[in-house]
């Protein structure tokens, strides 16, 4: 079926395999119900309780539609707009415009690549500088001719190398979290797969931050805080754990305000299905926040994160 | 996936000031005799090298009268995702700081100019930014914006509180969408960024000052030499995060010694900040 079986998935592998295998067969009918019908269980009782770190696996799933494979399936007529017009143009940053629905949009995503080639391509989906400054200019784009944002979410983290660094990685990110706040246009964010960090952040502040079911979004990798922590990388489970990433976590922290739900087995197994989804949920919140006037809907943006933190007064 | 090589961590370097007769630099390795030290503002007379004060430091070397109002000094962090050892961390370092968090602000003045000033420690959990801290530095933008005073943070910080997680993270969003409304009122923010300024506190609040200033030498940027060794197996040439390589590289626009950064401060506010612009009390 999908190929790739991740170690927690491998019962339902091994099922569907042998299930496969009887579909040449005859007279087993009867057995292959039997197997459909467990698989199905199995499926049910894995997928239902997922662990953070099991979650953090499919989140991460090689087979999981990115950005690139969603926008076709929600838009028409996607243009893709290049560069940040200061230094080059990074592949790990996809922004342009479309018709959605009946919005016409800006979209910036993040896009990690899908064979070797690709990946080396878009940097894994670790966006340099430029990459946050083209997604600022195409923001700019749309406020300037008033058109609702909408961002997806997909990358291990900001490139942590030296050109990044030279080239004010951490003045690209602060400067899109300064200007997306009192951006005059609506702005929905949605964590496709992960969520990592300052370099997730700088195309996630917005009116609306939905995430999809089994993706998730941290302060840092669980690998990396589990070499803070424990001084071991391998402890990731447990930093998956303590760091609370899930979509459920994070809806019940206040963070986000819909989780975007994926067809059993996570949204690699029926991509279209996924993609619907997220359509539906993006036309709600547009629906809702282009009924709000700019004048209202920026200090609405602002006072939801002010209200973020937890602390005693 | 994230990890190329296992690179065996060191241990963090231990921040407190030395309390020995004589303290050794730790970049050019010149053994200097305390007392003169401190009267040089804990500047190596041999290197330059500037040593890591505390926020009372900054506080009586910045401000007039060497005096602070501090506001909201009450603001205690909480455990909200329940992380392991979190509480005890907190314990230790509010034992060993005397501070609640890692972090001040309140009303001052510098040169008669009446300003909101706010400081972090690094001496508290590495300056790591939970919700206290965010929440404390977004009050003091708030308080610029308010009382109409010119607004100086100084930074001093590993980056995001990651036993605050997804909290901590928001905390960059959230000063930053405070700094925008400040921006919105013309009112001058002066960011001041000593050593080390890092990650989550540098790709927010501390990038954003109309003007930034740093200490010489200052070790400031996105990634740690470390966590960019581990995950791309990035080395990082010497001097690549220091004040004087992001001067170099157009990051910044004033490098200056802690003896001169009070007199600096004054200048700019002057030309920036009429004093006429200022309400009176
Ligand atoms: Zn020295």
């Amino acid at each position: 079926m999908n190929g790739i079986w991740l170690d927690f998935e491998r019962p339902i592998g091994e099922l569907e395999k042998k299930i496969e295998e009887l579909k040449g067969l005859k007279g087993v009918d009867e057995e292959i119900t039997r197997l459909e019908s467990q698989a199905k269980r199995l499926k049910k009782k894995i997928y239902s309780n997922l662990s953070r770190w099991q979650r953090v696996q499919l989140a991460r799933h090689p087979r999981r539609p990115y950005p690139l494979d969603i926008i076709p399936l929600i838009t028409e007529d996607f243009i893709e707009l290049h560069g940040d017009r200061r230094f080059g143009d990074d592949w790990a940053v996809v922004s342009g415009i479309a018709k959605f629905d009946k919005f016409n949009v800006a979209i910036v995503a993040q896009q990690k690549g899908r064979d070797t080639k690709e990946k080396i391509k878009r940097n894994f989906g670790m966006p340099h500088p430029e990459g946050y400054r083209k997604a600022l200019r195409i923001m700019k784009m749309a406020a300037k001719f008033a058109m609702p944002i909408i961002n997806m979410v997909d990358t291990p983290g900001a490139y942590p190398g030296v050109e990044a660094e030279e080239r004010g990685q951490a003045e690209a990110i602060a400067t899109n979290l300064f200007e997306c706040a009192v951006l005059p246009v609506p702005i929905v964010v949605l964590i496709v797969g992960e969520g990592g960090s300052g370099g997730a952040l700088a195309i996630a502040v917005g009116d609306r931050i939905l995430m999809l079911e089994n993706s998730i979004y941290s302060v840092i990798s669980p690998e990396g805080c589990a070499s803070i922590l424990w001084r071991n990388s391998s402890k990731n489970k447990e930093a998956a754990e303590a760091l609370k990433i899930t979509a459920s976590d994070l809806i019940k922290l206040d963070i986000i305000d819909e989780i975007v739900p994926e067809p059993t087995g996570g949204a690699h197994l029926d991509p279209e299905q996924t993609a619907k989804n997220i359509k539906d949920a993006l036309i709600k919140h547009l629906d809702e926040l282009t009924k709000i006037p700019i004048d209202k809907l920026i200090p609405l943006r602002i006072s939801k994160f002010q209200n973020m933190g937890v602390y005693k007064e | 996936m994230w990890f190329k090589k296992k690179v065996k961590a060191k241990p963090e370097e231990k921040l407190k000031l030395p309390d020995g007769l004589w303290v050794k630099c730790e970049t050019c390795g010149e053994i200097l005799y305390r007392k003169e030290l401190e009267k040089n503002l804990w500047i190596c007379p041999k290197c330059n090298f500037h040593f890591r004060i505390n926020h009372h430091n900054y506080i009586s070397l910045l401000l007039d009268d060497t005096k602070l109002k501090e506001k909201d000094k009450d603001l205690e962090p909480l455990d909200p995702l329940d992380f392991p050892e979190y509480k005890k961390k907190q314990k230790t370092a509010q034992e060993k700081t005397g501070m609640k968090e890692g972090a001040v602000y309140g009303l001052a003045s510098i040169g008669e100019i009446p300003v909101v000033f706010a400081a972090m420690d690094f001496a508290f959990m590495g300056g790591s930014m939970g919700s206290v801290i965010g929440e404390k530095i977004a009050r003091a933008i708030r308080t610029a914006r308010e009382k109409k005073l010119p607004l100086i943070i100084l930074s001093a910080s590993g980056g995001a509180r990651m036993q605050e997680g997804i909290l901590s993270l928001m905390q960059m969003a959230k000063t930053s969408a405070e700094l925008a409304l400040l921006a919105q009122e013309k009112i001058p923010y002066i960011s001041i960024l000593t050593h080390p300024t890092t990650a989550g506190v540098m790709a927010s609040y501390a990038s954003l000052g109309d003007i930034i200033i740093t200490e010489p030498g200052a070790l400031l940027g996105f990634t740690g030499a470390r966590v960019a060794q581990q995950t791309i197996g990035a080395k990082f040439p010497p001097g690549l995060q220091r004040s004087e390589n992001l001067l170099a590289h157009g990051m910044i626009d004033l490098v200056v010694s802690r003896k001169e950064l009070r007199s600096t401060l004054i200048r700019i506010l002057s030309i920036l900040w009429k004093h006429g612009k200022a309400p009176t009390k």
